[in-house]
């Protein structure tokens, strides 16, 4: 998970992100980050470690005193109960979160190196590339990222539901439609970064485009990326879950998934069998709620409108400019937009 | 797209953008309005709307791209089911084996003309799907926004005004929660409890089958129930459509609450901390009419662009929403035509969907322009 760098000790690691935040932060705000991350690493232990943790296998049905049986409420053999299709409900919410950190994982991976390297040519080299990249940018950004993902499992598993279909067209849809988040943000810091004095020093001592761009330009670029990266790998795992909520998720043989979990559970609910419905949700909602207090905590302390109680008019010239996301986070699709608003409407 | 009021409407316009486009970084409260005039407002809304174009074009290629990058639609809901030269049959009957670029050029110009297509399955055009099925789907939405209305903004007032005391950090993460929990989740667990446990409300659907009768005698019925149960002059029928609306607006509203009561919360916090609001404090003005008329107003001017960006996030969470409650509209369809792999009507209503998103994006960026000068460059 990119969003703990806190654990590889190194030198300087007090200024790392998060690190450097969680030093920074005071009482409620240390909280909810101290809170975030804990929920996070859990999420990320409980996926490195599922098979020690859950009693039975995701597509298990019976062991060796016979069948489960479908539906049974939760007991001494089963914590949370069995599902409709006889399965161990604690067990795939255990495995259910290795399907949502590996979608979370390809979908930062994929999203991050696109973004920031299209970020960086658009804002350093300009001209035609960057206003044809704003626009394909402003387009996708407003696409509904669960809508792109059902045309993708289309494209991707041809409609068959598989493992690898579902994770790759939830990871690869929030990858088109996080990238020109990315892309904004990086393209934004670039031209600001580029007419700093030491990047025309470099110029001047005859340093390449390339090494300005990487050494220079995107060492000072990478302030707002722990943010988006939040959010991405929140979306990431709603995104997956609606998918698999359709129906068009990953089979239960094939691995466990929560969205699906729950499409499942609908009848459930209505006969009044709460237990496979609510564990998989519950799952989804600490997973999401962890990040995203990660987020929310990451964007307050960069704004010292939010971060502090002393008298906010006092700082008001550089709120525009420290705010990441100016409404919080959650205002994503859109939160990001005060960065670098209209910008080819401008022209 | 959008506009620098997403940052609160008095703190300097320029800082964010300026660095980005160069522009004027001075920070002014009133120098705005003159700067912003001399036919701006024109200039912006056609360049703004000639935007509409790409953006549309875009989308729609690339839903198009990817969707016949793997095969056909025939393929794709029949594979293996029919025998392959009657698939071949209906393939060629279709016209999918021709050239993809005719095919592109074919599809873009009956985009032009309005024909999204027809479904595979039941042989409807997907605009008639849309019409017959959209008006449930708004319905949906603007119960969902007026939830959002209702809980957001006087929450978000009261957490600006207890800032980071108890009150504040319980809401705060309410707002998180909202966030956090899936729209279905939210759904299931509202009909767990008080549709199935409490009995208070109806499990699923729009009306009950006695409403649903009453309403189809009408002449000319709208789609939107609530009209149509007014309509009807029968007060059991208006309750009834009342009843089965709750739950469905509760959990899609809840998801756009959050964001309101964020946004509220950061922007009054940002205008309670001005000097025309000290200045107000000094002359004797009291805390609640600060509160109400001084800090709120301007602070509602972002809510106006967030609106826009939610109206994507409804419109998902209603596909998920009615997927939930079986709310017969749009989304419930699409996912009963998933469930039938019927792609041609799914292309379709995502491609309308898209379009429908890009749209309302502009009209939020028209109002936006209209209220607020600056946006206008």
């Amino acid at each position: 998970m990119a969003t703990t760098p806190a654990t590889t000790p190194r030198r300087g690691w007090r200024r790392l992100p998060v690190v450097h935040q969680l030093r920074q932060s005071v009482g409620l705000q240390r909280g909810m980050l101290i809170a975030g991350l804990v929920l996070t690493g859990l999420l990320v232990l409980t996926a490195l470690i599922a098979p020690l943790l859950a009693p039975y296998g995701y597509n298990q049905l019976r062991d060796a005193d016979g069948p489960f049986g479908a539906q049974q409420p939760p007991s001494a053999e089963h914590w949370l109960g069995t599902t409709v299709g006889g399965f161990d409900v604690l067990s795939r919410v255990i495995y259910g979160s290795r399907t949502a950190l590996l979608v979370m994982v390809i979908a930062i991976a994929a999203s991050l190196v696109i973004g920031v390297l299209l970020g960086l040519v658009s804002g350093y080299f300009g001209g035609w590339l960057d206003r044809v990249l704003v626009v394909a940018a402003d387009a996708i950004y407003a696409f509904p990222s669960l809508l792109l993902a059902i045309v993708l499992a289309i494209v991707i598993s041809g409609g068959q539901s598989s493992m690898w279909g579902g994770v790759l067209a939830a990871a690869l849809s929030i990858t088109v439609v996080f990238t020109p988040q990315y892309l904004r943000v990086v393209r934004a810091e670039t031209i600001r970064i580029k007419s700093e004095a030491f990047v025309e020093s470099a110029r001047v001592i005859g340093a390449s485009n390339g090494r300005i761009m990487t050494k220079h330009v995107l060492r000072n670029a990478t302030r707002t990326l722990p943010l988006i990266i939040t959010l991405n790998a929140s979306e990431a795992v709603l995104t997956l879950a609606g998918l698999g909520f359709l129906g068009f998720g990953i089979e239960p043989t094939k691995a466990a998934e929560w969205g699906y979990d729950l499409n499942r559970a609908i009848a459930d609910v209505t006969s009044g069998i709460w237990w496979t419905s609510v564990f998989p949700g519950v799952a989804i909602v600490l997973s999401v709620l962890g990040i995203t207090l990660v987020g929310e905590s990451l964007n307050d302390l960069a704004d010292p409108r939010l971060r502090t109680r002393r008298a906010s008019a006092d700082v008001q010239g550089d709120v525009a400019a420290t705010s990441v996301v100016p409404g919080g986070a959650l205002t994503v699709p859109g939160g990001l937009e005060g960065l670098e608003p209209g910008t080819e409407a401008a022209r | 797209m959008t506009s620098t009021s997403t940052t609160g409407p008095l703190q300097p316009t320029g800082a964010a953008d300026a660095t980005a486009t160069g522009g004027d970084a001075t920070p002014g409260r009133k120098e705005p309005r003159t700067r912003g005039s001399g036919g701006g407002l024109g200039r912006y809304l056609l360049v703004r709307f000639l935007l509409i174009i790409p953006t549309v074009f875009i989308l729609v290629t690339v839903v198009f791209v990817l969707m016949r990058a793997t095969g056909d639609p025939i393929t794709a809901a029949q594979g293996g089911r029919l025998p392959a030269d009657q698939l071949a049959e209906r393939i060629h009957q279709a016209g999918y084996d021709r050239p993809i670029l005719v095919q592109y050029g074919e599809y873009l110009g009956n985009i032009l003309q309005g024909d999204f297509g027809t479904t595979l399955s039941d042989s409807r055009p997907v605009t008639e799907v849309l019409t017959t099925f959209g008006s449930a789907t708004l319905e949906l939405a603007c119960y969902a926004l007026l939830v959002a209305f209702v809980v957001g903004i006087p929450l978000g007032l009261v957490a600006a005004y207890f800032r980071d005391r108890t009150h504040d950090a319980l809401l705060r993460v309410f707002a998180i929660a909202c966030y956090a929990t899936p729209v279905f989740f939210a759904g299931l667990l509202l009909k767990l409890v008080f549709a199935v446990q409490l009995d208070w409300l109806p499990v699923s659907g729009r009306a009950s089958t006695r409403s649903e009768i009453a309403m189809r005698q009408l002449d000319d019925p709208t789609g939107i129930y609530l009209i149509d149960a007014i309509r009807t002059g029968n007060g059991e029928v208006v309750s009834d459509v009342l009843q089965h609306a709750v739950l469905p607006a509760i959990a899609l509203g809840l998801l756009t609450a959050g964001v309101f009561l964020r946004l509220v919360r950061t922007n009054v916090i940002g205008t309670l901390g001005s000097g025309y609001v000290d200045a107000a404090r000094s002359r004797g003005v009291r805390e609640s009419r600060l509160l109400r008329k001084h800090a709120y107003k301007p602070a509602l001017i972002p809510i106006i662009t967030v609106v826009g960006m939610q109206v994507a996030m409804l419109l998902v969470g209603a596909v998920l929403t009615e997927t939930t409650f079986e709310w017969r509209g749009l989304g419930f369809q699409l996912s009963q035509y998933l469930q039938a792999r019927d792609f041609v009507a799914v292309q379709g209503i995502v491609v309308l969907l898209a379009v429908i998103v890009a749209v309302t994006n502009f009209l939020v960026d028209v109002i936006a322009a209209l209220i607020d000068p600056r946006v206008r460059y």
